[in-house]
């Protein structure tokens, strides 16, 4: 190639790349493209999701959303990990354990005035015990688009094998506590087969069994999350009677056994309404959904929640933050609702949730999700929350042995988190 | 290379300054992927080490030695380190004298060998992931090994949360997916061994054990050494049977210094004293691959 024609062919490409490349760049400063991380896979829930954005793009036809399922086992460690990378989402989902660290940290920008200034958003629509988690100093950071009840899933078949009263006999009679729970669990455990599992607590993620010892009136820490007190008596009280649920009566499978509760073979399980899903529908057996039962300190429920949020530093925050405002409207909560118990007063019926929870009978509907939701006390959660979570079930690992001392333990757990939670 | 050139000036591609570029092309590529993907890390990391870094918050201050400071101060470490060690003491004695027996009984000249050798290379391909989670249904309390024993009536403790049989339990998963790679190079070691020096050794009289002990173990010792590198610097290392199998647990029994870097930095999100401990870790394997290797001048055969 001559010196001449090296010139001339660079010349030519050279006006006909700049001029692509001029109105690449005009395109791309009118595109936007928002990235959500969340942590279901599940194809229904994606295509709903899908649908939301696709609802967004028809009045903001330069703005793509795009949903990124990560694995739930290691979200928040994936999610912080792609911050720390430089590579942040501009919404994620947010974990009701780690909201503190996410809500106090400034990573996400606040939504109460933009949400206000929405048309037709309504705020005072959503409930305020629904936010209380996610509000600090009177803003909201993050939108709790699901508030999932625990409650507790029976399979009657196993129950009535073992000759125990099933959870709906004792609820006609007045007396479903506890006690009689771990009783029925226990007839069914010594009858060879698994008698109540408290479903993903795996003897590692202990806050699950807050669903238990909040009948004791029990919690790891004191409200301002500064003191531990899993060594005050309700939680002693608690563990003692999961500890001997366990270990004396076999109610409960001992640690290191895995057992699936919808595979069939097991009496009662305590999760969230959302795994009705996961009901078998060849084989099925014959199931029903009961409210937690009272524990020595009355009638209480537990609630998960899932909160979506903006990042502060993304630079597409107020695009995010509309589109976020427009996937919690009325309609679209309503959209969401089939998935994910809405935080909206006015869905809160059973007329509603009864039309996006088809396998749930209307009572099941009035006593376990609305009831659960408008009572229901969040999971604890902290500032710090990880580490606080790894200590104490390195605390715990102590406990789940048949012969443990149990205040001492509990004393321990205390011993090691308390210079954690007091930071 | 044109006319233009005064014969007197020396030509700028002398033969030196050729060989120097085509050397330098040739290396090119191995160090740019050591820079780029060693080099520059290493740096980071020490950087990250010096300083607090909250992602959430996004602030990243400079404190100096504080992450060094909390090092000495860690109350968690201690029983860190040594959980590290009794991993790596435990897994290089069994695993480098069960490859070496293994390769003993393998170096035979006899009908189907090959397929005992192939046997126990197997795990060796075998993804570990995969690997790992299959042993941990074994040994799961209602899993298939205390199945196993109940069929003789014997109550198997629960492996992997007794604090006493976890350690114990990866650490012997762990032998068996690696035990192949040294019984191979063992193997391929003891072939290499004369026949003539045990033939004069039988012919003076020398028994099995002493051969093995004044002819197998001098001839082989750089395989000896090589493999105890690999293997100490591997089980330093080890990070996924952990995480599958015990999480750490029972308490931190099972907690080694990887899998607590993992849970400060990216659990935890302290980057920064999860940096300073990824320091520790390269100090320690840089410390004992020197010490393994200075000691070769006194232990190994055939080496100046």
């Amino acid at each position: 190639m001559s010196k001449f024609t090296f010139l001339k062919s660079s010349v030519a490409l050279g006006s006909l790349l700049l001029p692509l490349a001029w109105s690449g760049t005009a395109w791309a400063q009118d595109a936007i493209n928002l990235r959500m991380t969340i942590w279901s896979a599940n194809e229904a829930h994606l295509a709903m999701f899908n649908e939301i954005a696709a609802g967004f793009k028809q009045t903001h036809p330069n703005v793509t959303v795009t949903f990124e399922p990560l694995p739930f086992d290691s979200y928040t460690t994936t999610l912080t990990t792609q911050i720390a990378g430089g590579n942040a989402p501009d919404l994620a989902w947010v974990l009701e354990t780690t909201a503190a660290d996410f809500v106090n940290s400034g990573a996400l920008a606040p939504l109460t005035d933009a949400f206000s200034a929405t048309e037709g958003y309504d705020i005072a629509d959503v409930s305020a015990q629904a936010t209380a988690l996610w509000t600090k100093d009177g803003q909201l950071y993050a939108y709790p688009f699901s508030t999932s009840p625990f409650a507790i899933f029976v399979n009657n078949d196993v129950v009535k094998a073992a000759g125990a009263k099933t959870p709906a006999e004792m609820i006609a009679a007045g007396d479903w506590t506890w006690n009689n729970a771990f009783a029925t669990a226990a007839a069914v455990g010594q009858s060879g087969k698994t008698g109540l599992v408290v479903r993903d607590f795996k003897y590692q993620t202990w806050q699950n069994l807050a669903s238990i010892w909040n009948g004791w009136g029990a919690a790891p820490w004191s409200e301002d999350g500064k003191t531990c007190t899993f060594t005050a008596q309700p939680m002693v009280d608690a563990m003692t009677a999961i500890h001997k649920a366990i270990f004396t009566d076999k109610a409960l499978p001992g640690p290191g056994e895995d057992i699936d509760f919808f595979a069939g073979e097991t009496g009662l399980t305590i999760t969230q309404i959302s795994r009705a899903s996961l009901l078998p529908k060849e084989n099925a057996f014959d199931w029903d959904l009961v409210p937690l039962p009272a524990g020595p300190a009355g009638e209480y429920s537990v609630v998960g929640q899932a909160g979506v949020g903006v990042f502060a530093a993304s630079p597409n925050a107020a695009a995010a933050t509309e589109f976020l405002a427009y996937m919690t409207n009325k309609e679209n909560s309503q959209k969401l609702a089939q998935f994910f118990p809405p935080a909206r007063t006015s869905l809160l019926n059973s007329t509603t949730l009864a039309a996006t929870n088809p396998l749930l009978s209307a009572e099941q509907i009035e006593n376990v999700v609305i009831k659960g939701i408008s009572t229901g006390k969040v999971l604890p959660g902290h500032t710090n929350f990880a580490q606080i979570q790894q200590t104490t079930r390195a605390g715990l690992d102590a406990l789940w042995v048949a012969d443990a001392d149990v205040p001492a333990v509990l004393q321990s757990v205390c011993d090691s988190i308390s210079p954690l939670i007091a930071r | 290379m044109t006319t233009a050139t005064s014969p007197r000036k020396r030509p700028f591609w002398t033969i030196e300054r050729r060989d120097a570029v085509a050397g330098y092309t040739f290396i090119a590529p191995q160090l740019l992927g050591t820079i780029i993907f060693v080099l520059v890390p290493l740096g980071l990391v020490f950087w990250y080490s010096l300083h607090e870094w909250n992602v959430l918050a996004n602030s990243f201050n400079f404190v100096g030695d504080a992450n060094y400071q909390q090092l000495l101060r860690d109350p968690s470490l201690p029983q860190v380190l040594w959980a590290s060690a009794i991993f790596s003491g435990g897994l290089v004695i069994l695993n480098m004298s069960l490859a070496l027996l293994l390769a003993v009984l393998l170096d035979q000249k006899l009908r189907g060998i090959v397929v005992f050798r192939t046997l126990f290379f197997s795990p060796v391909v075998v993804s570990l992931v995969a690997w790992t989670i299959v042993w941990s249904f074994l040994l799961q309390n209602n899993g298939g090994i205390n199945g196993f024993l109940q069929m003789f009536g014997i109550t198997g403790p629960n492996w992997l949360r007794n604090p006493n049989t976890a350690m114990a339990s990866v650490i012997v998963v762990q032998v068996f997916k690696n035990v192949g790679l040294n019984m191979i190079l063992f193997l391929a070691a003891l072939q290499g061994v004369p026949k003539e020096l045990y033939e004069a050794a039988r012919v003076d009289g020398a028994s099995p054990w002493k051969q093995f002990r004044r002819i197998t173990v001098p001839m082989i010792s750089p395989t000896i050494l090589l493999t105890s590198i690999i293997t100490i610097v591997g089980s330093l290392q080890v990070f996924a049977q952990i995480a599958v199998l015990t999480q750490g647990g029972p308490g931190i029994s099972t907690t080694v210094l990887v899998y607590y870097l993992y849970q400060q930095a990216f659990q935890f999100h302290f980057f920064g004293y999860g940096s300073t401990l990824s320091i520790l870790l390269f100090l320690i394997v840089a410390v004992l691959t020197f010490a393994q290797w200075q000691l070769r001048k006194r232990i190994v055969f055939y080496e100046n």
